[in-house]
Parts: C-alpha cells; sequence; structure tokens
C-alpha cells in the first residue's frame, strides 16, 4: 500500500506501519505521530530511538519487555502513547508491529 | 486506537488454575494493549490469583481435564499435578510469559482495574492485608455491573 506522509510517497501496509525502515525520518515520524493524535516531546524521540534500537538488535517488543527496560516504566509508556502504546510507539517509530501477546 | 467496536472488557475471574487465571490475564492486558479499557472481579477461587501468600502457588487441572490426555486416576497421584504445572510453567516462561505476581504489576501499571468481590472475601474470612498492594477496591457484584456504564462494554466470565 502507498501513502503519502510528509509530502513523501511511502510504502506502508495495511495498519499504516512503514515496510521500509530505511525510509523512516523525524518528518515522517511527526506526522505519523499527529495522526495518532500525539505531540512528539523530547521524551518521545528518546523512546522511538530505544525503540528502534531494540528493534535493530532483533530484541522482541514487549509490554513485559518495557517493565525490564529500565529506560521507562509502563504507566509512562501508557501516558507518552495512549491507546495501545506498543502499537502506536512503533508506528511512529518506523518498525515494524510487534506480534507479542504480552 | 484500533478499528474494533469494544471499548471496554469486564472480567470475572471464578477459577484459580493457572490456565483460568493466564486466560483472564492475557485478555486483559491485550485489551489494554490495543486502547481498550479492560477490569477483572476476582471471586470465590479467583481470589487465590491475588493473595500474597497463594498467587505463585497456582496450579494446572490434572483432574478432570480431558486435554491434559492423562487418565483421571493418574492425575489424582500424588506430585502429578506438581510436575504438570512445573512443566507449564516451563513452556510459558520460553514464551516470556511473567510469573502472576509480575502479571499482576504489569496489569496495575497498565491501567487495568482489579476489584475483590465484597462476598466472596467475607466467605473465605480474608482481610485487606492478605491480598495484593495493586487491588484497586473491594466491590459487590452490583458495582462492578455498575462500571459497565459505557457502550461496547463485554463482560467475561472464566
Amino acid at each position: 500500500m502507498d501513502m503519502n506522509i510528509a509530502g513523501i510517497r511511502l510504502d506502508v501496509t495495511e495498519d499504516g506501519y512503514l515496510t521500509d525502515v530505511s525510509q523512516w525520518n523525524k518528518e515522517i515520524a511527526i506526522e505519523i505521530a499527529k495522526a495518532e493524535g500525539i505531540e512528539l516531546t523530547d521524551r518521545h524521540w528518546e523512546v522511538l530511538y530505544w525503540l528502534q534500537e531494540q528493534v535493530k538488535n532483533e530484541v522482541a517488543l514487549s509490554i513485559r519487555g518495557i517493565k525490564k527496560s529500565g529506560v521507562l516504566n509502563i504507566k509512562e509508556f501508557y501516558a507518552l502513547f495512549p491507546g495501545g502504546p506498543l502499537k502506536v510507539s512503533t508506528k511512529i517509530a518506523g518498525v515494524p508491529k510487534p506480534k507479542s501477546c504480552i | 486506537m484500533g478499528k474494533t467496536k469494544v471499548k471496554k472488557m469486564l472480567f470475572i475471574l471464578s477459577k484459580a488454575t493457572i490456565e483460568n487465571v493466564y486466560a483472564a490475564f492475557v485478555m486483559a492486558n491485550g485489551a489494554r494493549m490495543e486502547g481498550i479499557e479492560s477490569e477483572i472481579f476476582f471471586t470465590f477461587f479467583g481470589l487465590e490469583a491475588i493473595q500474597k501468600k497463594k498467587l505463585e502457588h497456582l496450579h494446572v487441572a490434572t483432574v478432570g481435564n480431558p486435554a491434559m490426555h492423562m487418565p483421571t486416576m493418574l492425575g489424582g497421584l500424588p506430585g502429578v499435578e506438581a510436575l504438570a504445572t512445573k512443566m507449564m510453567k516451563k513452556e510459558m516462561e520460553k514464551l516470556d510469559m511473567p510469573p502472576v505476581g509480575e502479571f499482576l504489576e504489569i496489569l496495575s501499571d497498565s491501567g487495568c482495574k482489579l476489584w475483590g468481590c465484597k462476598l466472596a472475601i467475607d466467605m473465605f474470612h480474608l482481610n485487606k492485608e492478605d491480598l495484593i498492594d495493586e487491588l484497586d477496591g473491594i466491590l459487590t457484584i452490583g458495582d462492578f455491573y455498575s462500571r459497565a456504564d459505557e457502550d461496547g462494554t463485554h463482560l467475561l466470565f472464566i
């Protein structure tokens, strides 16, 4: 599926996740976040870069993993990315949708 | 948020076998992960899952459970239930499923409300101190029903 984000034509999945991480940039992240009703703060960026790092290191993302991360706790995660933080944050970070049930 | 019309999931957990407790926990946590509100009402044997001294000692049912593919007589022998439980916990750990205590912390931190049933708590002579600190309160079933206060709310008995 094609989508126009920040004036660029991008390949995305049916759910709106980038299929090619290399297409990701800050402008795109800001636009996706806006569509999710989120204004990105410095703290959001820290978490987004950390998520990208995790995916690069092939760590499976999960809520339990957030609890163990030492980077942020679950409460903050839900506060930063309301309405399903794992799904929303990964979409903004341009990484694949996590398959975790927990 | 997803496209689901489900806005709130209310679970009533009345059993304390591992398979039932995890079913409730995974669904309640899964709801939160999808941006759906969730709450669990612990009643009768489900209260074992929120008793500090008992929650890490729940068992899988080996008797009266045809899916164990084990003769009922064998399932009742000493140690069989403990062994089956140990094996199941090992498999769950492989899938990164948290132990009961940690799962309750995750649920609470995720905004899932945890309620104790007043009638069952009185019946089992339990005190507030016996129950986990994350508990949001003790309710009557009427109180719990009144929490089904918006469209798209579903109630599930486990």
